[in-house]
């Protein structure tokens, strides 16, 4: 079976254990230290931990069309807003009669801007099964159409990187239009309980914590499952050689189409579960500086490798945290900097660092500077 | 207010060196006829007017607008009529309307103002558009009568026939028959419904309106037909404006693009912080604006090369410190020159504000063209779609006939052959990006002019500017043109019934769809350049 190969190699055990080992202490340190303890976690800083897990998340789904297909998709926060977006409607619905205008089905923004009935894409959407089909079902529906037509014309490289940034541009300005029915400016928010838990509780937030270091292990193993089976290393192929490959009979594009729509789903996944922990949703997660930011994380950690994915995730929006809080005109003096200083001088972020430490072991699915940048 | 009074402090200098200084002012007949409109009852208000009027007297109409603006009053100690220049506060600036000598400031207890009577308000408006009529100079004869469509009454229609007919200028006849037929048609005239049908002013068009509901059977029929000839009219001249709006946003995107024509097309370079090396143009002309204040005609034309450089230096950097490192990895630089773009725009707002600037906009490139009443196309927007063809028009010049040109086609199709040809590879590349980076400086100079200048400037323009050039083919300066014209036109044509947003989605939508169908764009490079 493709799933469980991975369980048996080393490295994805290595990431597993240290993943479930954080949540344990993590929870345990919420749960168990008191309150004035130095080492007690707040249920302020369990919900950012549990972000910087989305972003991983994402951050995964973004390695694996770039590090593995050689994709550069620079429109993966569209499918993670629409991952977003879905969730937030069901949470929208769960509101129900609770809302500022207190119509039992109409979400505030509909009342306020007079609409009569629900627009018929948001019927359904009061059912937790439904919303959480169309979280894998909206991103992975984009992904199919618009792969489908960028590989089938072989749009590759810069191009559909270029288009991929248009795509996600062209959503956000569709979604900034009140019209939409997607709430506009505002977006979706102020969201009351999920599944009948309360969102403002911190058990709830430590279960979505939880969940969303689940997701992000099951994440993690599809990914590897698929980058170690037979299908991952005609990827490898495409990424290195596409028309080489298309010469030995494979069909490239099919291939690709298929990599691309579970990366969208994994990313539509993470954003469903950025949602309910940040507490909105609104149209700037479509925008192009938030679809290369997650590049860069991937870069900075390491292409090819989806643990430096979730490294280069975590390290990145820690340092945002920090220095946002700090000084928050020198962030983007750092993130710029990032993006200059780790495509010049760190090809191969740091997993690439730490593989030159243990020359011994190396993957050998690991590209090389050249190749990799096809 | 203070306009108000200059104005009618240059109207009196100007009529104090028309009339004859010699006159004393005891002989004045000026004299009389205002001081005969103060003292008259309010049942001779009215002649006292038509004899300051018919009197002929140049400076007529600076008292009788002063006169409608409550500014005439009389000293209540030595009876003197004055005009009232400034009527804030305890004390009234005061000035004499015979000489317009100003006569210092008086107490307004000291001053008793000439009482005026609704009706005569009224009908002064139309007196001194009458005035105006008789003005020496054409363009206000035209003016006064523009303003005259829709207001002419039974009173002015006389003294308009004997205008028309002793009027030279065929402008200002032409509009004064307008007028009076907008009156004529008011009153059930039908002929006068032929004068308005070739009009497209929009009084001519509501009172044509308002004839073709009436009663009278022939008079709404020819109203209605005339309508219907100007409706035609009017479709033609809204169908040019479009076109003339979406040239003038497609020649901004030209302008956006052809950098990048230069530096992704022929190069192969992704520079995402094109955008940044625009707003630093547009930086330069405010810098420009504040070396030199009150001239901002000249600070925009010497930022035109100054911004050239500033790009291009810029560009250089960005080149030599990263760019170079980075040959043959496309998605590398992609990534390091968005990280590029981000500093810069953080640099902008630290260094100077995150505000937006102002940029003054030439006296000479402020205003209008007016072809007709329908269609006036703006001057500013003009004269970028003249700078984006003259630059565009340079660059292919450049590529084509200079040295420089030859050798960036050279090492653009055969880097290695070019290079054991002796190029040096490496120069080409740097003045190649640098030519690039300064034509977006020039784009910036443009966008001055047209929009906001602020540290988000270019970010509004990248992803467009990347769009026209995949559109319009890599490689191709051709392609370019004509994609950043027509996606500007087809963003324009769409508008109307889509709305701005949404027209802009629909076209990028378009494009995303017409890459999938030629993935070269719409003028793809064949031969040898292709294969590089």
């Amino acid at each position: 079976m493709w799933l469980t190969r991975p369980l048996r190699e080393r490295s994805t055990q290595l990431f597993l254990g240290v993943l479930f080992a954080a949540l344990v202490a993590v929870t345990f340190l919420h749960l168990f230290m008191p309150q004035d303890s130095a080492l007690h976690v707040s249920a302020f800083t369990v919900t950012l931990l549990g972000k910087y897990l989305c972003y991983a998340l994402l951050a995964v789904a973004v390695d694996l069309v770039w590090g593995y297909l050689g994709i550069l998709s620079l429109g993966h926060g569209a499918f993670f807003a629409l991952g977003g977006y879905a969730m937030g409607m069901y949470l929208m619905r769960q509101i129900g009669d609770r809302g500022v205008y207190g119509d039992p089905v109409l979400p505030d923004f509909m009342v306020f801007m007079n609409w009569q009935e629900l627009p018929w894409f948001w019927h359904g959407f009061d059912m937790a099964w439904f919303a959480f089909i169309m979280v894998l079902l909206a991103p992975g529906l984009l992904a199919l159409v618009f792969g489908f037509l960028a590989f089938r014309s072989r749009v590759t490289g810069v191009y559909l990187s270029i288009i991929t940034q248009a795509l996600t541009f062209a959503l956000m300005l569709a979604f900034f239009r009140n019209e939409m029915g997607f709430g506009g400016n505002n977006g979706l928010t102020d969201f009351k309980d999920i599944l009948g838990f309360n969102l403002r509780t911190d058990a709830t937030r430590l279960g979505l914590f939880i969940a969303t270091g689940i997701a992000l292990a099951i994440g993690y193993v599809i990914c590897r499952g698929i980058v170690t089976s037979k299908l991952g290393r005609v990827s490898v192929a495409c990424r290195d050689a596409e028309a080489r490959t298309r010469f030995l009979g494979y069909r490239v594009e099919r291939v690709q189409l298929f990599v691309f729509v579970v990366s969208a789903m994994l990313a539509g996944v993470a954003g469903a579960l950025y949602v309910p922990q940040v507490g909105i949703i609104n149209p700037s997660e479509f925008s192009p500086l938030f679809s290369i930011e997650i590049v860069v994380w991937v870069a900075l950690g390491g292409r090819a490798t989806l643990y430096g994915a979730v490294i280069g995730a975590i390290l990145v929006n820690y340092a945002k945290t920090v220095f946002t809080g700090i000084m928050p005109d020198a962030w983007l003096f750092a993130l710029g900097g990032l993006f200059v200083l780790v495509t010049v001088f760190l090809p191969k972020g740091i997993a690439g660092l730490l593989q030159k430490r243990r020359k011994a072991k190396t993957d050998n699915d690991t590209p090389t500077g050249q190749e990799a940048t096809a | 207010m203070s306009i108000c009074r200059s104005l009618t402090l240059l109207l009196i200098a100007l009529v104090c060196l028309l009339s004859l200084p010699a006159t004393a002012q005891e002989n004045d007949p000026g004299k009389a006829l205002l001081i005969n409109l103060a003292e008259a009852p309010a049942s001779k208000v009215e002649e006292a007017v038509n004899a300051i009027v018919s009197s002929g007297d140049e400076r007529a109409r600076g008292w009788l607008e002063a006169y409608g603006n409550n500014r005439l009053s009389r000293v209540k100690d030595t009876g003197q009529v004055v005009l009232v220049l400034n009527n804030r506060g305890r004390d009234w600036e005061i000035a004499d309307p015979l000489t317009g000598e100003n006569m210092g400031e008086m107490s307004r207890r000291e001053l008793d103002r000439v009482a005026i009577n609704n009706t005569i308000r009224g009908q002064l408006e139309g007196i001194l558009a009458m005035l105006d009529l008789n003005a020496p100079d054409p363009k206000v004869r035209e003016a006064s009568a523009q303003d005259m469509m829709g207001k002419v009454d039974a009173s002015l229609v006389e003294p308009l026939e004997a205008q028309l007919v002793q009027e030279d200028n065929a402008g200002v006849r032409d509009r004064i028959a307008l007028a009076l037929a907008i009156y004529r048609v008011g009153e059930g005239n039908v002929e006068a419904v032929d004068v308005l049908a070739g009009s497209l002013h929009p009084r001519a068009r509501a009172a044509l309106n308002e004839a073709a509901r009436s009663d009278n059977q022939e008079l709404a029929a020819s109203a209605t037909r005339a309508l219907e000839s100007i409706e035609q009219k009017l479709k033609l001249n809204r169908a040019a404006e479009t076109l003339y709006f979406g040239l003038s946003l497609g020649s901004v995107l030209v302008l956006a693009a052809i950098g990048l024509a230069i530096t992704f097309g022929v190069m192969g370079v992704i520079n995402m912080a094109h955008g940044e090396l625009i707003m630093l143009g547009a930086y330069t002309t405010w810098g420009m604006q504040q070396l030199f204040p009150g001239q901002p005609g000249l600070a925009l034309i010497l930022s035109i090369p100054a911004g050239f450089m500033v790009a291009a230096t810029a560009g250089i950097i960005i080149e030599r410190s990263v760019i170079q490192y980075l040959k043959g990895r496309p998605l590398e630089t992609l990534l390091a020159t968005f990280g590029i773009s981000l500093i810069l725009q953080q640099l902008v707002r630290t260094v100077i504000s995150p505000q937006n600037r102002t940029v003054v906009t030439p006296e000479w490139m402020s205003g209008s063209l007016v072809i007709n009443d329908a269609l006036s196309l703006t001057l500013n927007r003009l004269y970028v779609l003249a700078f984006a063809l003259i630059v565009f028009a340079g660059l292919m010049l450049i590529m084509r006939k200079t040295r420089l040109g030859l050798e960036v086609r050279a090492v653009t199709q055969n880097r290695a052959m070019a290079r054991s040809m002796g190029i040096r590879a490496t120069r080409v590349d740097i003045m190649t990006f640098a030519l690039g980076s300064g034509v977006a400086g020039l784009a910036g100079v443009a966008l001055s002019q047209l929009t906001n200048v602020g540290p988000n400037l270019g970010q509004n323009y990248i992803i467009d500017s990347f769009m026209v050039v995949v559109f319009g083919g890599v490689g191709n300066l051709w392609g370019t043109l004509i994609a950043g014209l027509s996606l500007g036109t087809i963003n324009q044509l769409l508008e109307p019934w889509a709305g701005a947003v949404l027209a802009k989605i629909i076209v990028l939508v378009f494009i995303i769809l017409f890459i999938q169908k030629r993935p070269k764009g719409l003028f793809p490079q064949k031969g040898r350049a292709a294969e590089g």
